[in-house]
């Protein structure tokens, strides 16, 4: 187990520095220098100016050599400053994280928590009436565009119900509630963004989870078992159904990209201060470093979100151990 | 042809009606601003209503099938073709280039589709053309995969072997032989793309990094949805229902041809 542990942590080196250089390569695609902002300000700006200008950021150097030096400042977390309010990029990143992993990490929990069920029971009557409900409210959830859905959640019960709250995660009076009433608070400004950010992946783990069960009940061994005399639900719940969910591990995995996508639009319409509204609010500001440290951002959190869900899958299926 | 296909096919060539006859069907021109008719409810003369510069809501969306259907399939097109060059040339050849191309792959799985392609819509600005060719270039690794895969399997096979015995030339092997039989599970998964692009280009539509108005796209009618709420509900409803509708339908041919190619 360790070892295999130990041989997938180093393939992660090849996977960082490839992350960082297709960055290094998307920042450079912007036309022009980062200094041509402060030049433009300026139109008296002699060339003597601009070279020590370039030379202050490095820019005179040839790109191998700006790489490295980029490079070196991400491995020590330094992601430079934003240009938006000149704050450590890295400060305001940490900021915001806790309350995108939690809301992420919350929506896996609900995801897993609501669709193996859903489509171990789709599998076991197929066909049936539960299997054609859940069939179409899947392919619906495929299909409905996440800010829509937001949209019409919050006119429904923000607007017209007035049950939840529709911006932020806290409310006005926050500092002056108990803590069950803070509790609470939070809890109702969750209930709308955790609902819009789940809803693709429910319907994609159950679908999946409905389609591994149904192979794992053709197996061989569970007609052994029925020989043998097995009561069905033994047979659905020991054996078929520890097989079936085992992939469920890697999908969930897998399903870490869409989710940190999806948060950017979710957290702009909730108006939830995490990294996915940090990400939108830097893009329209053409807020460069911000951009860059998310998009290393994204990419390393997914593949830590991969390693985990692989080291489990090894966890739990010991035949994969041995394979790769 | 099971239910899937019909239902699918029915939606979807709907749609493609609509957008190709856009300029025949459109009651109005879809950015003719009218300033007596800001902000209107459905009535006979705006059967959908109009948005808050007076323009008609149903012209919009008509124009707006144009765009999304167009963006959606050219993206589609342009990653596929990407995926089949560069997975066909890792299955087939094998060795350094195979692990050269799959590691290239693995990174860039890594990033988030959407950050990405936000990343790069900062840098360039947001265009029709931009986008497409945007979503095309984060989305190829799925087709390379499934062709590799394929391929992989395909290779040992003994009409392959025989081709390689009458000496054909590795170009023709791939085009006329390998990437044709194993374009079942590409073609699903090409629809289910176009299905994820037209989504994508709605959601960066809306957050104002797509299609620009006065251009209408689905996404970016659906803008002014959040300042309207629960004031003119027409606006949220019809576009929404318009990409919901259209998603639905090629996800349900990509499912009706899972089942085809069994």
């Amino acid at each position: 187990m360790l070892t295999y542990i130990f041989r997938r942590l180093l393939g992660i080196v090849p996977l960082l520095l490839g992350i960082s250089i297709i960055t290094f390569i998307v920042i450079h695609l912007a036309p022009g220098k980062p200094t041509t902002l402060d030049n433009a300000l300026n139109p008296k700006i002699s060339f003597e100016a601009k070279q020590r200008l370039d030379k202050l950021y490095g820019l005179d150097k040839p790109l191998y050599a700006q790489y490295s030096g980029w490079l070196w400042r991400m491995a020590r977390f330094d992601f430079g400053s934003s240009f938006g309010d000149n704050r450590p990029v890295f400060d305001k990143i940490i900021e915001r994280i806790p309350v995108t992993l939690s809301i992420n990490i919350l929506s896996l929990v609900f995801i897993l928590v609501l669709a193996i069920p859903i489509g171990v029971k789709s599998a076991l009557k197929p066909n049936k009436f539960f299997d054609k409900a859940m069939t179409i409210f899947v392919f619906i959830g495929f299909s409905v565009p996440t800010f829509w859905l937001a949209l019409l959640l919050m006119n429904f019960f923000g607007v017209k119900l007035g049950w939840l709250p529709v911006s932020g995660i806290k409310s006005l009076d926050y500092e002056y509630l108990n803590f069950w009433e803070k509790f609470f608070d939070v809890a109702k400004h969750l209930v709308l963004p955790l609902f819009v950010s789940s809803i693709t992946g429910l319907a994609g783990v159950s679908r999946y989870m409905r389609s591994s069960m149904l192979e794992a009940l053709q197996q061989p061994y569970i007609y052994t078992a029925r020989a043998k005399g097995v009561p069905e639900s033994k047979i659905a719940y020991k054996h078929a159904f520890r097989n079936a969910v085992l992939p469920i591990v890697t999908i969930l995995g897998l399903s870490i990209p869409g989710l940190l996508g999806g948060s950017v639009i979710f957290e702009s319409i909730f108006a939830i201060p995490g990294i996915g509204r940090l990400f939108y609010e830097a893009v329209m500001m053409r807020d460069y470093p911000v951009i860059m440290a998310e998009v290393v951002l994204g990419a390393v959190l997914t593949m830590s979100g991969n390693l985990i869900a692989d080291i489990s899958y090894a966890y739990v299926d010991p035949r994969i151990r041995y394979k790769t | 042809m099971n239910k899937y296909l019909l239902l699918g096919i029915s939606i979807i060539a709907f749609f493609t009606i609509i957008a190709v006859l856009a300029p025949v069907i459109s009651p109005y021109d879809p950015s003719a601003i009218d300033q007596d008719n800001l902000l209107m409810p459905p009535s006979s003369q705006h059967l959908l209503g109009t948005d808050s510069l007076g323009r008609d809501i149903l012209s919009r969306i008509i124009y707006g099938a144009r765009i999304s259907l167009s963006i959606g399939l050219i993206a589609v097109g342009i990653a596929t073709a990407i995926g089949l060059i560069l997975g066909a040339t890792a299955g087939f050849y094998g060795g350094l280039t195979d692990t050269l191309i799959m590691r290239f792959l693995d990174i860039m799985l890594c990033f988030p589709t959407f950050f990405l392609i936000l990343a790069v819509v900062a840098i360039m600005e947001p265009s029709i053309f931009n986008i497409m060719i945007v979503i095309g270039l984060t989305s190829w690794m799925g087709p390379a995969r499934l062709i590799r895969s394929e391929i992989l399997s395909l290779k040992e096979r003994e009409f392959i072997l025989a081709e390689i015995a009458l000496g054909a030339s590795n170009l023709r092997i791939i085009t006329k032989h390998l990437i044709p039989n194993a374009m079942g599970p590409v073609l699903v998964n090409a629809t289910l793309g176009v299905a994820g692009a037209i989504l994508l280009e709605s959601g960066l539509s809306f957050l104002g990094l797509g299609v620009q108005p006065p251009t209408a796209s689905w996404g970016n009618i659906l803008i002014e949805a959040k300042s309207t709420l629960g004031v003119a509900w027409w606006i949220t409803i019809f576009p929404g229902l318009a990409i919901l509708v259209t998603i639905l339908g090629f996800n349900l041919i990509a499912e009706g041809l899972k089942e085809k190619i069994g």
